[in-house]
């Protein structure tokens, strides 16, 4: 790594902080603008509510209750404790109690669309122009189109109820690994999938198809290359340059992706949480998720920059 | 040193014109001139799977502005009674396809009780709700219970038959005059039910024959029903139709409460009741939902605001964005700088917490409705004003534009007249793809229940959807129509969308994202 790259990598860095607290701050001062429950429906939760709130600094001027919110909550990992959808219980601990699940389909339904999904893209642009090519585009085209939510309601019909394969919800529990819970998982994760495979493969067929009629490709061919050898090792290599910080990319952000599908499949995930702690008002939960995937949006696309000059020494960072 | 001419001030006279009687050698073109938005459109109209798109979308707008206009009948107006809730998801029919499935039939296995229940419905009012019957009479070996069961197919409209209604004098009157200018029996027969002991099928509209505590019937020799219709009592002088068989012995009204506020307790048939209350029969080509609401006219008011919102969030997006970017793109340096920081710190915000955000602030205060369209502004403008600001970057160091900055002209005539035409292709094509987006996350947020647009009168896709999920394993019309609807909104538009690209910038076809 050189030192214009460090440089660039700090600069980024930097950036992306400022812009999570900045954001961090907008939200503060919005939710604490919101009124809050009065505290005599807690009824015995009462006095636990109050304490944590005096904690929290609610009794104090709002200047001084950021600044314990920045250090108790963002330094601290002490978040207050749900007022309205786990009364009394601590905010961090359900969150990070539900993060496994969310982070599991996400994580099954990439391991289910990247290889299917990179061997469509390659398939196509290696027949590119030819049958072959046209009904893959075109059902690329469809796949990526149809919402999530759909092919979730389409999975759920027939492969759930009709054909009675997989059970309607998500297997309760905490055992990810055992087969129950795997095949539970598996309509949600066939439908987050659908999606994610058809962008995949269009990406990597459009990058594929431009650099199997560059010039390099010609030159490697003149010079004895087998048409699988050249694409092999010349055309694969430069087209996976900016395939793979999107896959990189995706693996972060997947974590956001799937609030309908935890929905549909009642999947006791943190997408669920956050709609629900909306819909109750539950401002803690509130503020824990907005600052989650806020930071996940930011990683995401800083993964994504930064990963570019990692793969392809070409590509010098911080120049326009 | 050269002699110092004025040049501002050269007399008229000193001017003469050069190649007066010259004759002009240039050929004039006999094709017409091709512009800038023609050529697009030669190009477009190539690329036939955009064309059949772009006839899609025409259709589906057609759909969702002209259907609300003309679908409007007094039926879903009606939501301000409750009497539609009786007519809770009945299944898609369409005279014209019945032959093909869409005839509010749906196939059921019955058991023997339920069929005969079924089929007295028939008997008494001449409409089977039994269409048709696949195997009868079999006993089902893997069934713990020994019964026997029918396959048929069973008519949604017509199989809840009857329901007991509370009618005031002048509703009753009404009724009967309308029977007797129709010749359609809404009203039928009282029965005695005196006999009966069990609560549930005392009060069940459709027993009108002898039957067990239960409510099995009891037939006579020939398998007929025995009526057990009411034939003493006050029935407030009926006098209209009569059903086939009654000697003019039968009550066709239970009288109650006192001689100045009397209500009159009656059986009508749901399908007839609904032709005197809505003056046609009904059919509803993609079915009813759980309220009885009107699937088609709902699914339409639903696009049709969607589509309405994305169209203003485009124009909002390209209104903000063109002018940001314009100024960014043309101004550089220090300004671009902060600009673009700005707009940094405003797409790291994700759209889910904005939109929450502004649900639980603004909605109270300016409607929910706004509060949306104020979300979805507040980070959408930014992908527009990149795209500006691109094309400013590479147009704006270009001579003819130093030669109009030479002749004078403003920077706001240099941004607006000279710069910005290069980028109209670019920027259509982006507002163009804005909708699809916007339909879609309006649906998401729907769905999940972020946004709550749905009342009697208003409703999204969104919401119709997840309305509709408890039903899906039941009456998956419900679902079937809005998931197609949006299915297709979202291909079709893409579809247009890339055509439009490779029309404006066919350097960029083939290309994706």
């Amino acid at each position: 790594m050189n030192k214009s790259m460090a440089k660039y990598v700090v600069k980024r860095i930097a950036l992306m902080i400022f812009v999570f607290f900045s954001i961090l701050t907008i939200c503060f001062v919005l939710v604490k603008l919101l009124p809050d429950t009065p505290p005599a429906q807690f009824g015995k939760d009462m006095n636990l509510i109050l304490q944590r709130r005096e904690l929290l600094g609610y009794n104090k001027p709002l200047i001084e209750q950021y600044f314990i919110f920045l250090k108790r909550s963002v330094l601290g990992f002490d978040w207050g404790i749900s007022e309205a959808l786990y009364r009394g219980q601590d905010v961090w601990t359900v969150f990070v109690d539900k993060l496994p699940n969310t982070i599991m389909v996400n994580v099954y339904s990439m391991i289910f669309s990247v290889p299917l999904g990179m061997a469509l893209g390659i398939y196509a642009a290696l027949k590119k122009n030819r049958w072959q090519d046209y009904v893959i585009s075109t059902s690329v085209m469809i796949f990526i189109s149809v919402p999530s939510y759909v092919y979730a309601l389409l999975v759920q019909y027939f492969l759930c109820f009709k054909l009675n394969l997989f059970p309607l919800q998500m297997e309760p529990g905490y055992d990810y690994f055992s087969w129950a819970m795997i095949k539970s998982l598996i309509p949600a994760v066939l439908s987050l999938g659908f999606g994610s495979i058809a962008a995949y493969a269009r990406y990597v067929r459009a990058e594929l198809s431009e650099v199997l009629t560059s010039d390099f490709m010609l030159l490697a061919r003149t010079k004895g290359l087998t048409r699988a050898q050249a694409t092999l090792r010349h055309a694969m290599r430069n087209s996976m340059v900016p395939i793979f910080p999107m896959i990189l990319g995706e693996f972060v952000a997947i974590l956001s992706g799937s609030l309908i599908i935890e929905k549909i499949f009642g999947i006791p995930g943190v997408g669920q949480l956050y709609v629900n702690s909306i819909t109750a008002l539950d401002y803690n939960f509130f503020m824990l998720l907005s600052a989650f995937y806020t930071l996940l949006g930011l990683c995401s696309g800083i993964v994504v920059d930064i990963s570019y000059g990692f793969i392809d020494p070409r590509i010098r960072m911080g120049e326009r | 040193m050269a002699k110092k001419i004025d040049y501002t001030n050269i007399p008229k006279e000193k001017f003469q014109f050069c190649q007066q009687d010259a004759s002009i050698h240039d050929k004039k073109f006999d094709t017409k001139p091709v512009g800038y938005f023609k050529d697009a459109m030669i190009r477009f109209c190539r690329n036939k799977s955009s064309v059949a798109a772009a006839c899609i979308i025409a259709f589906l707008l057609l759909f969702a502005f002209l259907v609300p206009v003309f679908c409007s009948n007094s039926y879903s107006e009606a939501l301000t009674d409750t009497t539609y809730l009786q007519y809770g998801k009945l299944l898609p029919k369409c005279e014209a396809f019945a032959w093909a499935g869409w005839d509010g039939g749906k196939d059921e296995t019955l058991t023997k009780d339920r069929y005969d229940y079924y089929r007295a419905i028939g008997v008494e009012t001449g409409m089977n709700p039994i269409m048709e019957v696949y195997r009868e009479n079999y006993e089902d070996p893997s069934s713990t219970t020994k019964s026997t069961y029918y396959d048929v197919r069973t008519d949604s409209y017509t199989k809840n038959g009857m329901v007991y209604l509370t009618l005031t004098p002048s509703e009753y009157e009404a009724i009967q005059k309308w029977q007797l200018e129709t010749g359609v029996q809404v009203i039928y027969p009282a029965v005695n039910t005196s006999s009966i002991k069990i609560a549930s099928v005392k009060s069940d509209a459709n027993i009108w024959y002898q039957c067990t505590n239960k409510g099995m019937p009891k037939l006579n020799k020939n398998g007929e029903y025995v009526p057990m219709y009411k034939t003493t009592g006050n029935d407030g002088d009926y006098n209209s139709l009569r059903i086939e068989g009654d000697d003019g012995s039968y009550r066709y009204a239970v009288v109650t409460g006192s001689s100045t506020a009397k209500s009159y307790k009656v059986r009508v048939f749901l399908y007839n009741y609904f032709q005197f209350r809505y003056g046609f029969e009904p059919q509803f080509l993609f079915g009813t939902n759980n309220y009885g609401q009107d699937i088609i006219t709902r699914l339409a008011s639903g696009a049709r605001f969607s589509f309405l919102l994305a169209i203003s969030v485009s124009a909002i997006n390209l209104f903000i964005g063109a002018i940001y970017g314009a100024i960014e793109g043309y101004y550089g340096g220090i300004i671009d700088l902060t600009m673009e920081r700005i707009s940094d710190i405003l797409s790291g915000i994700p759209f889910i917490v904005v939109t929450s955000l502004f649900q639980l602030h603004l909605s109270r205060k300016v409607g929910v409705v706004p509060a949306l369209l104020f979300a979805f502004v507040l980070t959408g403008w930014i992908g527009m004003a990149s795209r500006v600001r691109m094309q400013f970057y590479r147009f704006k160091n270009q001579e003819y534009i130093l030669a109009a900055r030479t002749l004078g002209a403003s920077d706001f005539r240099l941004m607006f007249k000279h710069i910005f035409p290069n980028a109209i292709g670019t920027i259509i094509t982006g507002s163009i793809l804005v909708i699809p987006s916007v339909v879609y996350s309006e649906s998401n947020l729907t769905y999940l229940g972020i946004v709550n647009l749905d009342s009697s009168t208003m409703t999204s896709v969104g919401s119709m959807l997840s309305a509709g999920q408890p039903l899906l394993t039941t009456y998956p019309h419900v679902i079937l129509f809005p998931a197609l609807f949006i299915s297709l909104m979202m291909i079709s538009f893409n579809l247009f969308g890339n055509g439009l690209r490779d029309a404006f910038n066919p350097s960029l076809r083939g290309t994706e994202d």
